[in-house]
């Protein structure tokens, strides 16, 4: 037994068939990444219990959820969970207030984590508490439904796809409250999604799934630079970098710092010394055999070939590499590797046009 | 002229039985109108159409049949005459069940209307809440079902005071005891007595009107999903 989560489901509706076994950290944000369809809603419905795969296993630690073998399945509401639905779902003939007391006043007092006022701070819903759902944006509305599920004092927070229904204003209002609760709450969270920058912004472990299968589960990183997955993943393939802004020239640009080298990137109002998570598409790096003169591309590092494959696009390949401690991706045309001879263990230079910075 | 003593005796036993009838409808249909919307049972169709029988039935008919069952040949009869509550044919509690029988698609199809028009998604969120089922549906689902709990006891009672068939077959027409206000005004146009009946038949044109409005202006959707 893990100190984690432990899931192990199998599922077979007919057209869809879902078998997944996963270990994940009981620390930070475990994403679940994969195309519509591929059954990550399902796997967090049967974590929460909405959903029953006879024979699985869904385990937090030393609470068993569910044990098939073992005849163990414990309702919904006697699981220590929160849920957040992709549409709030708030109570529509309750206040803000009472939809949040909801699920507070059924928690046990000593089992109780959060007072409301620390939670509608976090979430900067406090002067919204006397307003009817209907009455909220789409953004309210969702940061009253995670407020909601946190006050019920889970002790691991699902989320499936909470920014899914927002537009890109409201996304953006919302995903800086999820980067405090991730950075201020010690409660795991299974986050559901299918949106690659959300994922690689808020996750520190990723599980891939692809029909019904969990074809990847590791930490962020290392995963993301896996070469080895579905060519669906592929296309758009990338690496996440964890920096610290380590200067800002006088000619409107960053310098941030990464295990592996240094990045420039546009002028960032951030101090120095804060962390910054940045993401790096594959087809946004070039390879050169020699380090490259007389380019426009500020940022060229050295870099070693660990690996080859194939992709989804015909004619181009994924190219694996190690920048120092740090992992690269990048997407060139087969026809460049041939001429260049790139080939796991060759020493070479990137050339890294764009850097998107996640925070 | 307006209403006489025998008149008046009339409405007060309707209004009576309509009261009664509509707490025991909300009482037995809202369990089954709840199973009808969440069951995924074979069943729930043979059940829908027993309950909706007598939207479409005379009603003689069930009146006949009950008359049967509750007579002291009737299975349900002789029950009721072993418990010592005696035979239920012209009696108020004969005419409480009958109307009962008679109502029951009344109450029950708004409500399941109702539940189903709320998704399960207000019910797993109350259960991801801490809700037992128990819980949810008293703090969730009733509350959101409340334009169907509404109708569905006006209807009811509305109803209820309409009827006429299943009362006369059921009750007969004794004076304080079975004899409705539909019944009195049959008596009254039989006896020729038209001034009284008009006094009667406006008022329950004028109340079934009234209600009906109230229901529709309150409530558009749930009158609008009641029809389709």
């Amino acid at each position: 037994m893990t100190d984690g989560l432990r899931v192990r489901l199998r599922m077979d509706r007919g057209a869809f068939q879902l078998d997944v076994d996963l270990d994940l950290p009981r620390q930070g944000i475990s994403a679940l990444f994969g195309h519509s369809g591929s059954g990550k809603t399902t796997v967090l419905r049967a974590i929460a219990g909405l959903e029953r795969a006879p024979g699985g296993v869904v385990a937090l630690g030393g609470d068993v959820w569910q044990d098939d073998a073992r005849g163990v399945f414990v309702p919904v509401h006697k699981r220590a969970i929160g849920y957040v639905f992709q549409e709030a779902s708030l109570f529509p003939h309750l206040s803000v207030r009472a939809n949040l007391e909801f699920g507070r006043r059924r928690v046990p007092v000593h089992e109780r984590r959060f007072a409301l006022e620390p939670v509608t701070a976090l979430l900067g819903i406090a002067g919204l508490l006397e307003r009817r759902p209907d009455g909220l944006s789409g953004g309210e509305r969702q940061r009253v439904a995670i407020a909601r599920a946190l006050l019920a004092s889970p002790r691991l927070l699902l989320m499936d796809e909470p920014l899914a229904a927002l537009d890109l204003r409201r996304k953006q209002e919302i995903l800086p409250y999820l980067e405090r609760m991730h950075g201020e709450l010690a409660i795991p969270i299974v986050y559901v999604s299918h949106a690659p920058d959300e994922v690689a912004r808020l996750a520190d472990h990723l599980v891939l799934l692809d029909a019904g299968k969990a074809v990847a589960s590791g930490p962020l990183t290392e995963t993301l630079a896996r070469v080895d997955l579905p060519p669906s993943f592929a296309d758009d393939a990338g690496v996440v970098l964890d920096t610290i802004v380590v200067g800002h020239e006088e000619d409107a640009l960053s310098r941030l710092e990464f295990a592996g080298g240094t990045l420039l990137v546009g002028r960032r109002r951030e101090a120095v010394g804060t962390h910054l998570r940045c993401r790096i598409h594959a087809r946004d790096v070039s390879l050169a055999l020699d380090c490259p003169q007389g380019t426009s591309i500020v940022n060229r590092l050295p870099a070693v070939v660990t690996a080859v494959a194939a992709t989804d696009t015909p004619g181009h390949v994924l190219v694996q590499l190690r920048m120092g401690q740090s992992p690269l991706l990048a997407r060139i045309t087969e026809r460049s590797r041939r001429e260049l001879d790139i080939a796991p263990g060759l020493r070479l230079w990137v050339q890294i046009k764009g850097v998107a910075l996640l925070s | 002229m307006t209403l006489d003593t025998a008149d008046l005796a009339a409405v007060r036993l309707t209004l009576e039985l309509a009261a009664v009838v509509t707490l025991l409808l909300l009482a037995i249909g809202t369990p089954i109108a709840w199973w009808l919307a969440r069951t995924r049972s074979r069943l729930r169709h043979a059940v829908g159409a027993v309950v909706a029988l007598p939207l479409v039935l005379p009603p003689t008919v069930i009146g006949f049949y009950l008359l049967l069952l509750l007579g002291p040949n009737g299975p349900v009869g002789k029950l009721t005459e072993a418990l010592g509550i005696g035979l239920l044919p012209f009696s108020f509690g004969g005419l409480v069940l009958a109307s009962v029988c008679y109502s029951l698609p009344f109450v029950v199809q708004p409500l399941q209307n109702a539940f189903e028009a709320m998704g399960t998604r207000p019910l797993e969120v109350a259960a991801t809440l801490r809700a037992s089922p128990w819980d949810t549906f008293w703090s969730v689902a009733v509350p959101l079902a409340r334009p169907g709990f509404l109708s569905g006891a006006v209807l009811g009672f509305a109803h209820t005071v309409g009827e006429f068939g299943v009362v006369l077959m059921i009750g007969g027409n004794i004076p304080d005891k079975t004899r409705v206000v539909s019944v009195q005004i049959y008596d009254h146009v039989e006896a020729l007595e038209y001034a009284q009946a008009h006094w009667l038949a406006g008022g329950m044109l004028a109340f079934s009107f009234i209600v009906l409005l109230a229901l529709y202006t309150l409530y558009p959707q749930a009158m609008k999903g009641r029809r389709s």
